[in-house]
Parts: C-alpha cells; structure tokens; sequence
C-alpha cells in the first residue's frame, strides 16, 4: 500500500515536472540570451552564457534607448489600476447577483458572463471611435476603462459562484447586529472571498500586462507606451536588435512575478474554515 | 423583557405558500418553542419575526408595536444560529461587541456587557481567541453571548443545538434553560425535536405545512392533543394509531401511547406476537405484531424481558385512549 502511495506520488510528480519544464522553457531561453552577444544568440540559442559569450549590451540598449522607466511605470499603473477596479466592480456585482432576489438576476448574470465568450478585441474600431470621440486616445484612462470591461465578466462569474457559497446565516447575523450592506459586503463577505480574488487578480493581472494589442492601438505615444509596447522599438522591418528585445521582456518578468507571489500568499485558505460548521 | 404578536402572517415564495394566516401571542418572559416536521415553515416564521424575511401579509408586533417595516438591527432583537455565524475574523470579545459597537454603546457600558456575558457562559478564557479556534460547543456559546450582550426583547433560536453532538446539546440544553431563568427573557426557539420542545418551553407551537396544528404547554400537547397531527408528533416512541372500525368503535381512529398500551401474558383485548425488543434501562419498547391492529409498541418501565415471537396480549388503557374522526380531528 505504501509503495503503491510513493509510486503514484511519483508519478504525480513526474508529470508536473514534465510540465513546468515545458512550461518554464521559453522563460528560460529568453532569459539566458538576454544575457549573450548577438553571435551567440544566434551561434547557439540555447546554450547557456559563458565567460566568452557574456554580454550586457541588450540591456545597456534598454537603459539608453527610449525611456523604460516611464514604459514600466505606465505598465504598473495601467495593470495595478484596472486589476483594482475589476476587483471592486466585479465583487460588487458578484455580491448583488449573489445575494439579492430580483426580476432578472439570471438573465443579467448570463449577460454579464458573455463577455468571457466575446473577445473584447472585436470591438476595437467601435472602442477606438469612441476613445477618439471622447478625446481620451494616447492616455492611460483608455485602456485602463478597455482593460476593467475585460476583466470584469470573469471575476463576475468567479466570484458570483464564491459567494453563493457564503451562509447566510453570517450575513443575517450582521444584519441583526446592524451593519449595513455595505458594511457586510466589506467587512464580512470580502474577506471570507480572498482565496477567489486573488485567483481573478492573477488571472486578470497576466493578460493586461502582456497585452499588446491596445497599447499599440489607443495609446502609442511615447509618454503612454507600456512595457510590451517599448520593447517593439527594437523590432524593425530589417533589423532587430535582439539582444535588446529579449532584455526588456526579461525585465518585464519581474515586476509580474512579484504582484503573482503577492497574490499566491493570499490563496492560503485558512482564515475561511471555522467561520461557520 | 418583551411580548411578541404575530396577526395574520402569511409567506409565499411565488407560487409555493409557505406559512398560512398565522396568529400567535407570546407573553413577556415566555419560553415559546417553534416546532414541526423539516419543511413546515418554522423557520420562516422565525425569520419574519427577526425581519429577514418580509411577510406577504399580515402584522408582526413587539411590545405591542408594529415593526413590519422596521430593519432587523431596530427590532430589539437577538438571533443565534444554528451554523453559529460567527464573524471569522474577529476575536471572541470583538465577535460580542460588534453589535453594541454599531450601535454606537459608550465603550465602557460594552465592556460590562461582554465581561457579564463572558462570566455567565464560562466564555473569559476565550475572549482572545478567534472561531476557528473554538470547538463546537464553545462556537455556540460565543454565538449565543453574542446574543445576550445586545439586552434584547425578544432571544430568538434558529435550530441552536443541531450542530452539538448528543452530550454537548443535553449540556447546551440545562444552559439556555438556567440563562432564560437568569435573564428573565423571552424566548422563541425553533426546532424539529420535540425533546427539547418539551424541556425548554412553556409554550409549545406545532407547526405543520405552513400552519398552525396547535398551541399549548408541553404536557397539555401530551395529554390532550387537538388532532392526530400533534398526537404523533408529540411523544417517543411515536403514539399508536389503530384502525376504529377493526375496534367496533364509531371514531375513525383510535390512538394510544406505548406506555398507555398494556402489555400481558394471560390476556387483555387482542393478541399478537412480539417482533423486536429495545432495552434502554430504565425502560422497554416491546414492538408487537398484532394482526389486522399492525405493528404496535408498547412501553414498559420494568426489566421484564420478552422473547421475540412470544405471543401476547395488549390492551389500550381506556383512560388514557384518543379518539380521531376521519379528517384526523379529535372527538372528545
């Protein structure tokens, strides 16, 4: 019994390896060519950097080409901004949906999940007139507004599903003892639904941060630019410098990894189990 | 501390009537008990009195005052729940005051209050701690502390003891018996066992299918049931019922408790033969297969032992006897 416990585990294990390792592969390529010549990364794209090979010099480009520490900053700001307001909406129509009976919840439900169904990305002229229109093209608001409508149905749905899991009793017990709906949406349902908002956060986080697509579309000025956006400079129609694309995009893991790690501490459930039988 | 009216409260969930036309009195510092099979709207009504739930028609008062529109936190109420609902991320202390906090109490009044209650439900090593470091029967003393530090009119009891095992609830039980006797407070407790209805109140309300079966102290329900409904519910082993007809009798049916149904060797009005025993100590329930009559049980407070398929006499004590007419009303 035992042995078959540690094959299984074994096996269990084997294949999640297997998995990171693929997984992890590019990162990896991306990340030790960062740090060879431009002989090398083509030489050998995946032998790792040697004392020969060694070079910073995509990095060096990063620094003094184009202004990455405004790209980054708008990143931030774009990712950490919306990723609030994707939480706080969602988790408050969530709870309405959730909580509340009236005509239409299903059907308003429904809807609001579409979203998940219907990329957002079809409504790019539509959304690139009306950002035009309202004179909001090459800000950071554009595709902070752009960015919140494509997070919100999932964390809707997620967190709908979370919340209907709740009891009752807890929040009829605040309400006996006179807390408001918002006090109770605040103080006792979004701290029991941590664990599913930081899921929603990192799976809204990721998407938002690599994207390229609005960026480019709505704000590709210099002062807007994000990240991935920066990083396109160094792509040319007959030249590209790799060395440099692949040193901005090594930084760009980092600050996504740290907000991830953030998040991950948060889906320790403990603080859920013993609030109510 | 408080009286309850209910005047005609009726509950429906669209189609499907839940509680129909409902009239009840409660009397300041009475003990009232809600109780009914699973499904018969005792916790609805349990509800509506708290103001969880609006009532589709009718009138809810306290103190004689009408509070229909009245949010649950202005009622003057309490309510402990069956799952306890305790706050997860308070302390035990915090978890008391929350309530008195919001409604804004000076800060040393909710100390009193929380030491008071703390004292009277063995609660002061705990106030530190929070739920998740409780076990069950101590998560239910916080939850009914909570309750007691808000000085309310009127205590109401969702199903409190469901949760406990069997010790912990007899324990529970004799506690929220002596803290009613301490407080002087009146009590609506809601439950599906008649166990506790028995002990616990002073007024006993069976609910049955959205109504109102009937309303009485516990042993005036034992003795003098109005309808078949409440004679099978109160009482265990459950009271027997025998076809009238079979018996010569011009009552539809005729019900018996077990232990008003005597059992004989030698003889008594009709026989049959015993099909299983439980000894419990200081009793026995004898089941008897008796032909036409069915399967009946009889209760014996004697260590007498009867050896299955043992033929035997039974005869219904005609004191103690209960006639129904064919709608399951009593005949008196």
């Amino acid at each position: 019994m035992a042995r078959r416990g540690r094959l299984r585990a074994f096996g269990a294990h084997a294949a999640l390896l297997t998995y990171t390792a693929i997984a992890l592969f590019p990162v990896f390529v991306i990340v030790i060519n960062a740090f060879k010549s431009r002989k090398a990364i083509f030489g050998a794209p995946l032998a790792p950097p040697t004392p020969e090979t060694f070079d910073l010099a995509g990095f060096r480009a990063v620094l003094t080409q184009g202004d990455f520490v405004l790209y980054f900053q708008n990143s931030l700001i774009v990712t950490l901004v919306s990723l609030a307001l994707v939480l706080l909406f969602g988790a408050m129509s969530a709870f309405a949906l959730s909580e509340y009976r009236f005509r239409g919840n299903t059907l308003l439900g429904l809807y609001l999940a579409l979203g998940i169904m219907i990329p957002i990305r079809l409504g790019t002229v539509a959304i690139l007139e009306l950002m035009v229109a309202t004179h909001l093209v090459d800000t950071r608001t554009a595709l902070i507004l752009v960015y919140t409508a494509q997070g919100l149905p999932l964390s809707i749905f997620i967190l709908a599903e979370f919340m209907r899991q709740i009891s009752d009793d807890l929040k009829n017990a605040g309400r006996i003892d006179g807390l408001s709906e918002y006090a109770i949406f605040f103080r006792l349902v979004l701290p029991l639904t941590r664990p599913a908002m930081a899921t929603v956060a990192v799976f809204t986080m990721i998407p938002i941060w690599n994207d390229l697509w609005f960026p480019l579309i709505l704000a590709p000025s210099e002062a807007t630019k994000t990240v991935t956006l920066g990083a396109q400079v160094f792509i040319g129609q007959f030249v590209t410098n790799w060395n440099a694309v692949l040193a901005a995009l090594s930084l760009a893991i980092l600050p996504v990894l740290i907000l991830y790690l953030i998040f991950s501490r948060q889906l320790i459930r403990g603080i859920t189990s013993g609030a109510v039988k | 501390m408080g009286s309850l009216t209910l005047r005609g409260i009726s509950k429906s969930f669209g189609a499907t009537e839940v509680l129909r036309d409902i009239d009840l009195e409660v009397h300041d510092g009475g003990f009232t008990v809600f109780v009914g099979p699973s499904g018969c709207g005792k916790s609805t009504l349990l509800r509506i009195v708290a103001g969880l739930e609006e009532p589709s028609a009718g009138d809810v008062l306290i103190e004689g005052e009408r509070v229909n529109d009245r949010a649950p936190a202005d009622r003057e109420i309490a309510m402990v729940f069956q799952s306890y609902a305790l706050y997860p991320h308070l302390t035990v202390r915090d978890n008391m005051a929350l309530g008195l906090r919001q409604a804004r109490t000076p800060k040393a009044t909710i100390e009193a209050r929380v030491a008071e209650a703390a004292r009277m439900l063995s609660l002061e090593p705990l106030l530190g701690r929070r739920p998740a470091e409780l076990s069950g029967g101590q998560r239910q003393r916080v939850a009914i502390g909570r309750a007691v530090v808000r000085t309310p009119k009127l205590f109401l009891f969702d199903e409190p003891l469901s949760n406990l095992d069997a010790a912990l609830r007899v324990n529970t039980r004799v506690e929220i018996a002596r803290l009613r006797r301490e407080l002087r407070a009146t009590m609506i407790y809601v439950t599906h066992d008649q166990t506790e209805a028995m002990t616990l109140a002073d007024q006993i309300v069976v609910l049955n299918a959205g109504r109102i079966e009937q309303i009485g102290a516990p042993m005036e329900l034992y003795r003098d049931p109005a309808n078949i409904f409440v004679a099978g519910f109160i009482g265990s082993p459950r009271m027997n019922f025998l076809d009238g007809a079979r018996l010569g009798l011009q009552a539809a049916t005729l019900g018996i408790r077990p232990e008003h149904l005597r059992l004989d060797r030698v003889a008594g009005e009709f026989e049959g033969r015993v099909s299983h025993v439980e000894h419990l100590g200081g009793e026995t329930n004898i089941f008897v297969q008796a032909g036409a009559h069915g399967l009946l049980t009889a209760r014996r407070f004697d260590e007498e032992s009867f050896a299955l398929d043992e033929r035997v006499w039974l005869t219904p004590d005609p004191a103690r006897r209960l006639l129904f007419d064919a709608e399951g009303r009593r005949l008196r």
